[in-house]
């Protein structure tokens, strides 16, 4: 018998075709707290995936020893029988039913068979809630009475209800302020006094250099390595150099001949509060510009606020009390609607395009006429019709979509091809300035470069592109600027070469710090 | 290379109507042709009138992914409202009609402006004005039938466009049996034309050739059948104009495509700069005043107002444009479909009712066939995806 409770060994897990784990190993010893580092999209919610039986056994390959016994997972409910229960990032709690049903809810307290005890219930309640510090919380009250900071701790509460052995938070201090986050910590290391076997995921470096005993690096699929505190070099330098040390080969296409001219787009002062909580502010006092024919990235880490800046300066589509100034060639617009976004040249592609993009049922043609028909296609509300079909066609070809023809639906077209459709949607607003948040989000590499190819012709255009990533090698690939956005802040503004993971991520760090103190 | 492009016909689009086709000769066959009589030939477009206009507007509705449950009180209220004005106030027609326009007009700027501006769920607004409208007719009228109505207001309901009659056959059905004809071949000559001027796909000549053959047998059975009794009903003529109306909106307008988009994924029409209140505010006004006209045509055909006139209007409306193919989580859907799905209906009342089915029995059979149809449309659905 080892020390290790948990040991992946060889895990091996591929969509059609595409391996998202690659021989992963992970070891994770009784009783400590292990952090997996990674950047976004390397692969470790798979992981834990796999760990908790989302993906059952059997489509994967590699095995799971857990407290010494291979296991065979098939499903959430195998998983937390054994005492391993996870939290994701989008808490599982209803909110309308009391705290005392949420601790309990899956794994209800009963009178008999189907009755629930309801005494029992909020007794127990409140004994769970005492182990995560939450001891005068009634627990009466419906859960979205409470902060997200307080509802993290109830998703706690509700594993130690379900005797949990080992423990795993992804990004569980994503949505949480400094001191919630800190409070969280401080519960994570009294659960390891108990004898509690946490697995934390976590972009926050600082926050898993004060809480972590060891560190696996993930890293486009693989494992890297893992550092222990004590024994290596346990500093957030040495993670980031572990997360970000890959190599670059040229995945993205030369952009030449492109004369950066004046500034036309301006964004002064701008200011965001919270769409549900009037009191949060999201984004606070963001500046920055962008030249014709340049393109500037917005790198941070995921919920920096990137798409909230990009959504609220389009047509205020994101939070209220929004104050500010955006000034497009020079002129200062007002744009309450996206209809005045539009009209006003400007083009947002969002990160969601099933979501917020595409109408998946309609057909191509409809689907990128949609946002330029009223000023496009269309003679005093009636309908172009052949001038549409030729500007789909136009489009179509022009940035290579591939489907048997413009009446093709949307749905049936590969993530690639969605993408084009959404970029061709906005190229025929006749945009001066483009905001493409997650261009290349979910598309396999071919498709990644064509789409880069666009980008490049849209700044070769004379047009101001923004390109929002998660990704840090396209934005040094693709950008000739970048600010780095960090918790709502610009936290920096790299140029050209300056423009590189360390430098982003020192950033990132800085402003962190800065936060705290 | 060109590759040469094949369609089939797309059978969801012509399945409805191959049905509609088989009902009607199912139904020939057990009332021994009963309902292919002149007569009833009639019959089948006064009665259907309302609830084709009625599926027009729902359909709207649906597309948005909701329904509208008031329709039936509001064309209650409306002929209530007309039969008052008629009768107790013996005022000009004009001012009957003008009247119950505006109280439609009226009741879809109420439940669109709970829908749109405060956020209020469709079918719970629809329902309150369904219950609201219900109460409100019975107050008008005292419990009431109001009656009966004069003449020229009749017409709108009961009337016929002026015949030429040689040898018991009107001739002006005849013309326009013609100009249908010509109007079918010319848009089928320019759809070919379009489609191989941008290169989309054909479909095989023999599977156009077969298709407006039968479409035109219909057309010149129906029109003939008329010609044979009292020639074109008025009530023909309205819902033609509302029909092809509606069907430009929906097809060729900017308006009538940003309620697809609306019912397809709110979020992306909110983000292409469609004001997604404003097309939900307009769907249920646009309702409100296309119950008003149904209404209208209801009271006229009845000579009178009842206080139960369009009791389950909605559900026939609501069944017609799932029958002929809406999706029920909006988004799609056609206007000649629900058109289609109405009439499916209408056979089935008709048809049922010369067999001597009594109303219990149809509406079993009209729940039977809205589930059948709409279970269909969702397995061929899954079975593509």
């Amino acid at each position: 018998m080892s020390d290790y409770i948990l040991e992946m060994n060889h895990i091996t897990k591929a969509f059609s075709g595409v391996k998202a784990l690659d021989d992963v190993n992970l070891k994770v010893k009784k009783g400590e707290i292990h952090a997996l580092c990674g950047e976004n999209g390397a692969g470790k919610s798979t992981l834990m995936n796999v760990l908790s039986g989302v993906y059952p056994h059997g489509t994967f390959d590699g095995d799971v020893v857990y407290k010494g016994e291979t296991c065979a997972f098939h499903n959430l409910k195998d998983s937390e029988g054994k005492g391993i229960v996870i939290i994701h990032q989008e808490l599982a709690l209803s909110p309308l039913l009391s705290v005392a049903e949420n601790v309990f809810l899956g794994n209800e307290q009963l009178i008999t068979k189907g009755v629930i005890d309801w005494t029992k219930t909020r007794q127990r309640a409140t004994e769970m809630l005492s182990k995560v510090g939450l001891e005068h919380e009634d627990v009466n009250v419906p859960v979205s009475s409470l902060g997200v900071g307080k509802q993290q701790l109830i998703e706690i509460a509700k594993a130690m209800a379900k005797k949990v052995e080992l423990l795993i938070l992804d990004e569980p201090t994503a949505s949480l302020n400094d001191e919630e986050s800190k409070n969280l910590l401080d519960i994570m290391l009294e659960l390891k006094a108990q004898g509690i076997t946490c697995i934390i995921i976590s972009h926050k470096l600082n926050e898993i250099e004060y809480v972590a005993d060891a560190v696996t690096i993930i890293r486009d699929g693989k494992t890297i390595e893992t550092i222990y505190k004590g024994v290596d070099e346990f500093t957030e330098d040495r993670v980031i150099k572990g997360m970000v040390g890959r190599e670059l080969t040229n995945r993205y296409p030369k952009r030449e001949g492109v004369e950066i001219g004046e500034t036309i787009f301006e964004v002064k002062d701008w200011n965001v509060y919270h769409p549900d909580d009037a009191n949060r502010q999201v984004l606070k006092n963001i500046n920055f510009k962008v030249r014709a024919g340049e393109v500037v990235g917005l790198a941070g880490l995921m919920g920096a606020g990137r798409t909230e800046l990009a959504m609220s300066i389009f047509g205020h589509s994101y939070g209220q009390k929004i104050s500010g100034q955006v000034f497009i060639h020079g002129k200062e617009v007002k744009m309450p609607t996206v209809k005045d976004a539009i009209e006003s040249k400007l083009a947002y592609v969002s990160e969601d395009r099933k979501g917020n993009g595409l109408v998946l049922i309609g057909d191509i043609k409809e689907n990128m006429v949609l946002a330029a028909r009223p000023q496009y296609f269309s003679n005093k509300g009636v309908i172009k019709g052949s001038e549409e079909i030729l500007a789909a066609q136009e489009y179509k070809e022009k940035i290579n979509v591939k489907a048997t023809s413009i009446e093709q639906v949307v749905g049936s077209l590969s993530g690639g091809n969605q993408q084009k459709v959404v970029l061709a949607k906005w190229m025929l607003t006749q945009p001066d300035v483009l905001i493409l948040d997650e261009p290349t989000r979910g598309i396999d590499v071919g498709a990644k470069y064509e789409i880069y190819c666009v980008i490049n012709d849209l700044a070769k255009a004379g047009k101001a592109v923004i390109v929002i990533s998660s990704e840090m090698p396209e934005i040094i690939g693709t950008c000739d600027r970048a600010y780095v956005i960090n918790e709502g802040e610009i936290a920096g503004e790299l140029s050209g070469e300056e423009i590189t993971q360390e430098r982003i991520m020192q950033h990132i760090m800085a402003h962190n710090r800065k936060g705290e103190n | 290379m060109e590759k040469k492009k094949i369609a089939n016909l797309d059978m969801k689009q012509y399945g409805m109507f191959l049905a509609l086709v088989a009902i009607y000769l199912i139904f020939a066959i057990l009332t021994g042709g009963a309902n292919t009589s002149p007569a009833n030939i009639n019959n089948l477009v006064m009665q259907n009138g309302y609830v084709v206009i009625l599926a027009v507007g729902m359909l709207l509705c649906v597309l948005t992914g909701n329904i509208d449950l008031g329709v039936g009180s509001v064309v209650a209220v409306t002929g209530a409202a007309a039969g008052i004005i008629l009768v107790d106030y013996k005022m000009n027609m004009w001012v009957a009609i003008l009247i119950a326009l505006l109280i439609g007009l009226a009741t879809g700027v109420f439940a669109g402006a709970f829908i749109a501006y405060l956020g209020i769920p469709p079918f719970v607004v629809t329902l309150a004005t369904m219950l609201m409208g219900r109460g409100l007719t019975y107050t008008l009228l005292q419990a009431q039938t109001k009656g009966p109505l004069p003449d020229n207001f009749v017409f709108v309901g009961a009337g016929f466009l002026p015949t030429m009659k040689v040898g018991g056959i009107d001739l002006v059905s005849i013309i326009v049996a013609i100009i249908a004809t010509i109007a079918v071949i010319l848009s089928e000559l320019k759809s070919i034309k379009t489609k191989k001027k941008y290169g989309f796909a054909l479909n095989p000549t023999w599977q156009i050739v077969l298709k407006d053959a039968v479409l035109l047998f219909i057309i010149w059975f129906f029109f003939y059948k008329l010609a044979c009794w009292n020639g074109l009903p008025f009530v023909l003529l309205l819902m033609a104009i509302l029909v092809a109306i509606y069907a430009f909106i929906t097809s060729q307008t900017v308006a009538g495509r940003q309620i697809y988009a609306l019912g397809g994924n709110r979020k992306a029409a909110q983000l292409s700069g469609i004001n997604t209140n404003k097309v939900f505010f307009w769907v249920y006004v646009n309702m409100g005043v296309l119950s008003a006209i149904a209404g209208i045509v209801l009271a006229a055909r009845n000579a009178s107002a009842t206080p139960k006139a369009g009791d389950g209007f909605e559900m026939d409306a609501i069944a017609s444009c799932y029958i002929g193919g809406a999706a029920v989580a909006g988004g799609a859907g056609t206007i000649l479909g629900a058109v289609v799905g109405a009439f499916v209906m209408g056979i089935l009342n008709n048809g049922m009712s010369l067999c001597g089915l009594t109303t219990d029995i149809q509406k079993i059979v009209k729940g039977a066939v809205l589930l059948g149809a709409v279970t269909m449309d969702v397995l061929s659905k899954r079975k593509k995806g």
